[in-house]
């Protein structure tokens, strides 16, 4: 598994799509966090790091299937997935490899806004008013949020030989997951089960880790989405043998 | 017993790929795999490389069932795909050294049996390019290198020379042959001159039943119709040649040649009646295309049952 974890990373760094993902994710982010009047820290007045959390998901929901869209599509389409499966590899090997990968990639573009915390907390007045405990918990919530998106978007590669197929169902399963089913949870036709479908939607499990609150059932309900994801993209793979 | 295939049967949805076909291929055999297209070849392979699983039957590969031990028969299978799909962004040596790696080969032996089979292959020139900056031959080269690196004991190559050029073709077979020495090789092709010039044994499949597994010599033999195009110096009446019991049937060919389509080689019985009748021959010869005359028999006769 390390072997595909380190070949796909490889992959990533040879193709310019590691570059291309990190810059656009920090200059994009950086633009709200401290250019864009209306978004701006400086215009704001409170020392927090707001703009980064709650557009984070947003730039993720495009850049991470941009990431993973090739996955298992280019594989297909080149055939080299005829190669890989009969290596001496298990589904699951393959799978987590490139899951593993593709997260690897996000994280090493979100290390870098840590300059921005570090930017925010210098900026405070006093120094260093700035609630901790509520970055690092979004920080966490940030990291789940990516790791379910990358499982989406490696389950929505696993589907199709089309790269652009597989970005387009990624994108959309992203957002409905993310915010999607809690727009939809406001309609008044169901009412007596909007915090029902809300709970199910990601944002409101992200916005309680937000507030630096880690509770275990929202940790483990965006755990135990990206695990379904890969069971799901398990059980794509393996359909080969029914 | 390398490979032992017993009442394998593949169904893609209501058509038989695979159909109740059994075979054996013992430790160090070289094996042609022939059939037309679409005949089961590659769908077998695909079967004892543990892609595909079978929809009935036993196949063990290296000793182990494909179907309860698939990550011990990979460890010791060496495998190219049909079209050899290849990461073509990745490097010679790096994609090497990437499928050494997956066979769990690391530090000096990887890097020795990458050196290795850059040499064996003959890709020293072509190590440092990226893949996809190969001609079509070297590419078949770098596939052979990747099947052959963890030094599987069987090697099964699914149709490793298809889209080359005639010279290319030569090399690989070549190349087919030095690496056989003490591996269990079964390769797929529809060439029989192919299987002629590699190996003995050749099994011949035709939707998806087994129609010959013998080897070439007796399969030709099997055929007793040999075909032999004799060419004069002036075109002779061919009734003088309809005397001889082993000739079947004469045909007049362009350039005052005849062929003869005869039951054993009478070269020399041709040769002399022609002597006895001052004809003069300037050229005779066993037409090589009886193999495919024979393949061609053999995949299209039976196809009623």
């Amino acid at each position: 598994m390390i072997e595909i974890i380190k070949k796909e990373f490889n992959s990533f760094l040879s193709s310019l799509i590691a570059y291309i993902v990190i810059s656009v994710f920090l200059t994009g982010i950086g633009l709200f966090m401290w250019v864009f009047p209306e978004t701006s820290i400086l215009n704001y007045g409170y020392a927090d790091m707001e703009a980064l959390f709650s557009f984070g998901p947003y730039v993720l929901m495009f850049l991470i299937p941009a990431i993973t869209m090739r996955s298992f599509s280019e594989e297909y389409k080149s055939g080299t997935i005829e190669w890989l499966l009969t290596k001496p590899l298990t589904d699951w090997n393959i799978i987590l490899g490139k899951y593993a990968a593709g997260l690897l990639l996000v994280v090493f573009a979100l290390i870098p806004t840590g300059v921005y915390y570090y930017s925010v907390y210098q900026l405070g007045n006093p120094v260093g008013n700035i609630d901790s405990p509520a970055v690092i918990g979004s920080y966490i919530g940030l990291l789940l949020l990516s790791a379910v998106f990358t499982s989406v978007g490696i389950c929505a590669s696993a589907m199709t030989r089309n790269q652009i197929t597989s970005f387009v169902v990624a994108v959309f399963l992203s957002f409905i997951l993310y915010s999607g089913l809690s727009s939809l949870a406001a309609i008044n036709v169901w009412a007596e089960f909007s915090v029902f479908i809300e709970k199910i939607g990601i944002v409101y499990h992200y916005n309680a880790l937000s507030r630096g609150l880690i509770d275990t059932r929202n940790v483990f309900y965006l755990l135990s989405l990206s695990t379904f994801m890969l069971l799901v993209t398990k059980l794509i793979i393996g359909s080969r043998k029914w | 017993m390398s490979i032992k295939i017993s009442n394998l049967t593949k169904v893609f949805g209501k058509q038989n790929a695979v159909d109740n076909i059994s075979f054996e291929v013992e430790e160090g055999e070289i094996v042609g795999f022939l059939g037309p297209n679409g005949a089961g070849k590659s769908t077998t392979m695909k079967i004892a490389n543990c892609y595909l699983p079978p929809t009935s039957g036993i196949v063990e590969v290296a000793g182990y069932n494909v179907t309860e031990q698939p990550l011990l028969v990979r460890r010791n299978t060496g495998y190219l795909p049909e079209q050899n799909p290849l990461y073509t962004d990745m490097y010679v040596h790096e994609y090497l050294q990437f499928a050494g790696k997956i066979h769990g080969l690391s530090g000096k032996t990887l890097k020795n049996r990458v050196g290795e089979m850059i040499s064996l292959c003959g890709l020293e020139v072509e190590q440092n390019k990226k893949i996809e900056a190969l001609s079509k031959g070297y590419r078949q080269r770098v596939g052979l290198a990747q099947s052959l690196i963890h030094d599987p004991k069987v090697l099964i190559l699914d149709e490793p020379t298809t889209g080359l050029d005639p010279n290319q073709i030569v090399e690989i077979r070549n190349l087919i042959k030095n690496i056989s020495k003490n591996k269990t090789v079964i390769f797929s092709t529809h060439i029989m001159q192919e299987v002629q010039a590699i190996c003995n044994r050749v099994i011949v499949i035709n939707k998806g039943k087994i129609v010959a597994d013998d080897n070439i010599a007796s399969i030709l033999k099997g055929k007793n119709e040999i075909i032999i195009l004799a060419e004069f110096e002036s075109l002779p009446n061919p009734d003088v040649f309809s005397s001889l019991e082993e000739v079947k049937g004469i045909e007049i060919k362009e350039g005052s040649k005849l062929e003869f389509t005869v039951s054993e080689d009478i070269r020399s019985k041709i040769m002399k009646v022609a002597a006895a009748n001052d004809i003069l021959i300037i050229g005779i010869q066993v037409e090589s295309s009886n193999l495919e005359n024979i393949f061609h028999q053999l995949t299209t006769v039976k196809q009623d049952d």
